[in-house]
């Protein structure tokens, strides 16, 4: 989302919330980039981080009526793409997740340890997709992607308190499931 | 699962999915594929609204619409909390 250095004025909020197409290409092309790249931290694949961006913005151009120009556009927007990437991991099968191939085209941020054998990297990778939805997002933006928990919790429409358990739940049921493949973690 | 296990099965998480790179962007401009999004919206016709309405809506209103007819002394009470 914009750090402080935003283009877009309280004028083409309020023109965005009229319908005028212009003001809401000026606030597209401020917050694409952010919306797909917390789209991309959640389900992971850089295409489908795509179309859901595309899905995000129709959503958004869609609910104008319901923005509120005193209000800041990107929560909104971000409460929008987050809702629009669980409805997307809701749909998909945890076999079609996560694969090595997707792995491979996601714009990583570090290498893994060569310390863990990719084979327990693979399977926990598959146990993670297992997950509920609402627990996989709550854990991989939190302890992957290491966001604040303030801003997991208002873009998940939930308290800290229940982003917390959420993760504290995913882990645990990871780690069961890890057990029960005969893993020690 | 006592703090060292958490810890232990963050890490293995984190070796698993790696995290996003700050700097992702998507590899096109996806502004025309917006509009391709809009315009197709513009010409099919919306559903009608009673059928965009989730079932279990449509459950809870009638399970409502018995109850008040079972017990109408409950109706002033609805109508103060509406």
């Amino acid at each position: 989302m914009p750090n402080g250095s935003s283009l877009v004025t309280s004028g083409v909020l309020h023109r965005f919330r009229e319908g005028d197409l212009e003001a809401f290409e000026a606030l597209f092309r401020e917050h694409q980039r952010s919306v797909f790249g917390w789209i991309l931290r959640m389900v992971r694949n850089p295409a489908t981080a795509e179309e859901l961006t595309v899905e995000t913005f129709w959503r958004i151009h869609r609910a104008r009526d319901r923005f509120e120009p005193e209000r800041p556009f990107a929560p909104w927007a971000r409460r929008i793409a987050t809702r629009a990437a669980l409805d997307w991991l809701r749909a998909q099968r945890p076999e079609v997740e996560l694969t090595a191939e997707m792995a491979g085209a996601l714009p990583s941020a570090s290498a893994g340890d060569p310390g863990i054998a990719a084979e327990i990297r693979s399977r926990t990778a598959l146990a993670f997709a297992r997950l509920p939805p609402s627990l996989r997002a709550a854990a991989v933006l939190a302890v992957v992607e290491e966001q604040p928990h303030k801003e997991i919790a208002a873009a998940l429409g939930i308290s800290v308190g229940a982003v917390k358990l959420r993760v504290f739940r995913a882990l645990r049921l990871l780690r069961k499931d890890l057990e029960q493949q005969g893993i020690t973690p | 699962m006592n703090a060292h296990d958490q810890n232990r099965m963050k890490e293995l998480l984190k070796e698993a999915l790696p995290p996003v790179a700050a700097d992702a962007e998507p590899e096109r401009d996806l502004w025309p594929a917006v509009l391709r999004r809009l315009d197709e919206d513009a010409v099919t016709p919306r559903r009608a609204t009673f059928q965009s309405v989730p079932w279990f809506d449509w459950a809870l209103l009638g399970g409502l619409a018995v109850f008040t007819v079972s017990f109408p002394a409950t109706i002033p009470v609805f109508l103060y909390y509406l």
